[in-house]
């Protein structure tokens, strides 16, 4: 069988982060599995600018920031292989990848770097009975559709969710010259980024409804209407609230998933709030030696935490194939508590961390001046005090080695809201 | 005469909440940014707000269908629309290079429209195969 020190499988902004960290880190021998033609992942459809001011101080579209990570990769001669899809991984590290030279293929890896990104969810949103005429995308695939393809799904749009990449359609959509009629949100708030409510619909007009949901779908062969009504506290339809909208299209921003076939086959043990592995604080996965980052550890909003957290992976992984950071006998576990949904990681080890440690989470709802409280036994380690938070935002603390190697008896950190709504 | 103008900053994702006070036409006071990006934004926004454009170029002879494109600065907010339009007349030929001017000077902005990535020449694949 064939052997490699590094696997990475997916060359998305994690993988391709993840593998540029490794080789800093001293790793010579990477291998990269891409399932598509070209490197860089989603942000390929991602054309809008608005990447990567955290990581280089400049806005940059999708394809500019993902070509920087790129160039880095062949800068630094590493391999990797296009049209090559991962099917299977085992507990042991073996990666069963097949593409068209050289058929199925299995290797050996020292380690493996999980970084397969996200999916879009399925339409379980769309809860109504009748036909599904043509006409109705999901917002990820009218992207591929606007940007890659040049193909403009439809005229005039009414699109459901107002997630990022329903907010960054209606612009898109506007921008090729369709009539976007209005965004219609069920939360009474919006999962998407501030930035893009302003500049998607507010600079051109289009309403956003938020509360609502869509009723109703006219046509048999192409989508002729839709009928949106308001939803009371329980997400019910309100009677007597209901308008109708002529349109040709309907677009979906049902939220993402992590993509974690592969990872449940090699028996990674995964969290049901992320669907995504359940981590340490060196991104290692239940499966010694299998590390994970991106959009498939968790869903996130910015690239560049993307990145952050990829070269976190890609320098661990490394530590692990030196043989000198592998798991320790001590690990304290994080609590999320009281409007904290989850924690990545799940558990940190204040031997084996560095001087600090990001923990990453998001909130459960909106909360207006909150404070996040990180305590155990009793004990507030800290507090961080927020102007808002909102669940479409992911938020963070960081952990200090020297404070939890202070305390040799603490099991737990509960993360909390103390909210002030 | 002072009148406060609430925004978000879009300098970045924090999307800061930002207080702008006006006095006799101009702006005396900012408030809420957490970087000085903010502050400036602010000021413009309420003055003079701009805009990059980015959408997509159809590519003759490409591996690709479309290019994505942006202009290389901030094109007036109100422009928006118009360039947009004039971008879909447009056709590249293939090869594009990232950062190769497609298009000079849109609608008089004094603004160039770039590429953002490369297109080689060559038949285009078949789309959506994965
Ligand atoms: C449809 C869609 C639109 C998005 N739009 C935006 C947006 O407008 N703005 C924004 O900030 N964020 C957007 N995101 C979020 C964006 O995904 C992240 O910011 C970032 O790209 C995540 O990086 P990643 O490397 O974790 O995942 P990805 O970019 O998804 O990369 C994962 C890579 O792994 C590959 N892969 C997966 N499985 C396998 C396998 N079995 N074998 C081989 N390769 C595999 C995929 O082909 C892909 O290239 C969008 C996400 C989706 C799904
Ligand atoms: S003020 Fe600074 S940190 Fe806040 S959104 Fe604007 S650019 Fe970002």
């Amino acid at each position: 069988m064939e052997r490699c020190d590094l696997a990475i499988i997916g060359g998305g902004p994690a993988g391709l982060a993840a593998a540029v960290a490794a080789r800093e880190a001293g790793v010579q021998d990477i291998l990269i599995l891409e399932r598509d033609r070209e490197l860089g992942g989603i942000l390929n459809q991602c054309i809008h600018s608005g990447f990567g001011l955290h990581t280089f101080q400049e806005e940059l579209t999708g394809p500019e920031y993902a070509g920087r990570y790129a160039a880095k990769v062949r800068a630094l001669s590493i391999p990797y292989l296009l049209d090559t899809m991962a099917l299977e991984l085992s507990p042991e590290r073996v990666v069963t990848a097949m593409n068209r030279e050289r058929g199925l293929f299995q290797m050996q890896a020292g380690a493996v770097i999980l970084a397969m990104g996200c999916r879009e969810r399925a339409r379980g949103s769309l809860n109504i009975p009748g036909y599904r005429p043509a006409g109705i995308y999901s917002a990820g695939t009218a992207q591929r559709l606007v940007n890659m393809e040049g193909y403009l799904p439809g005229k005039e749009a009414v699109i459901l969710g107002s997630g990022d990449i329903g907010l960054i359609m209606a612009r898109r959509m506007t921008l090729e010259g369709a009539k976007v009629h209005v965004v219609a949100e069920l939360l009474p708030y919006s999962g998407g980024l501030k930035r893009n409510i302003v500049q998607c619909l507010d600079d051109f007009g289009i309403p956003l409804k938020l509360s609502h949901t869509v009723i109703d779908i006219q046509g048999r062969e192409r989508v002729e209407g839709v009928t949106l009504a308001q939803v009371d506290e329980n997400r019910r339809p309100i009677p007597g609230t209901e308008e109708r909208y002529k349109c040709d299209t309907l677009l979906l921003s049902c939220g993402l998933i992590p993509e974690n076939e592969l990872s449940r086959g090699a028996g990674v043990e995964l969290n049901p709030v992320t669907s995504g592995p359940v981590v340490d604080e060196s991104l290692e996965t239940s499966v010694p030696g299998v590390f994970a980052c991106g959009n498939v550890l968790h869903v996130h909003d910015l690239v560049d935490f993307v990145s952050q957290e990829a070269e976190a992976a890609g320098k661990s992984a490394a530590g692990f194939l030196a043989g000198k950071n592998t798991r320790g006998r001590r690990s304290i576990a994080l609590r999320a508590k009281d409007g904290v949904r989850y924690t990545v990681p799940a558990t940190v080890d204040p031997n084996r961390m560095g001087e600090e440690t990001i923990v990453r989470f998001r909130v459960s709802d909106v909360y207006r001046n909150p404070t996040i409280a990180v305590s155990c036994n009793g004990e507030i380690l800290l507090r961080k005090k927020r102007m808002i938070v909102s669940p479409g935002e992911m938020e963070e603390i960081r952990l200090k080695k020297a404070q939890l190697l202070a305390r040799p008896d603490i099991q737990e950190i509960t993360i909390a809201l103390e909210a002030a709504k | 005469m002072s009148e406060i103008r609430n925004l978000i900053c879009i300098g970045c994702p924090m999307g800061c909440p930002l207080a702008v006070t006006l006095e006799d036409g101009g702006v005396s006071k900012v408030e809420g940014n957490t970087c000085k990006r903010g502050d400036a934004y602010a000021r413009r926004e309420v003055t003079n707000p701009t805009r990059i454009l980015t959408t997509t170029v159809p590519v003759r002879g490409g591996t690709s269908p479309t290019v994505a494109v942006k202009t290389a600065g901030e094109v007036p907010k109100p422009l928006l629309l118009k360039c947009a339009r004039a971008v879909k007349n447009l056709t590249a030929e293939a090869p594009v290079k990232a950062g190769q001017v497609v298009f000079k000077n849109i609608c008089g902005t004094g603004v160039d429209l770039i590429a953002v990535k490369d297109v080689e020449r060559g038949a285009p694949e078949a789309a959506s195969k994965r």
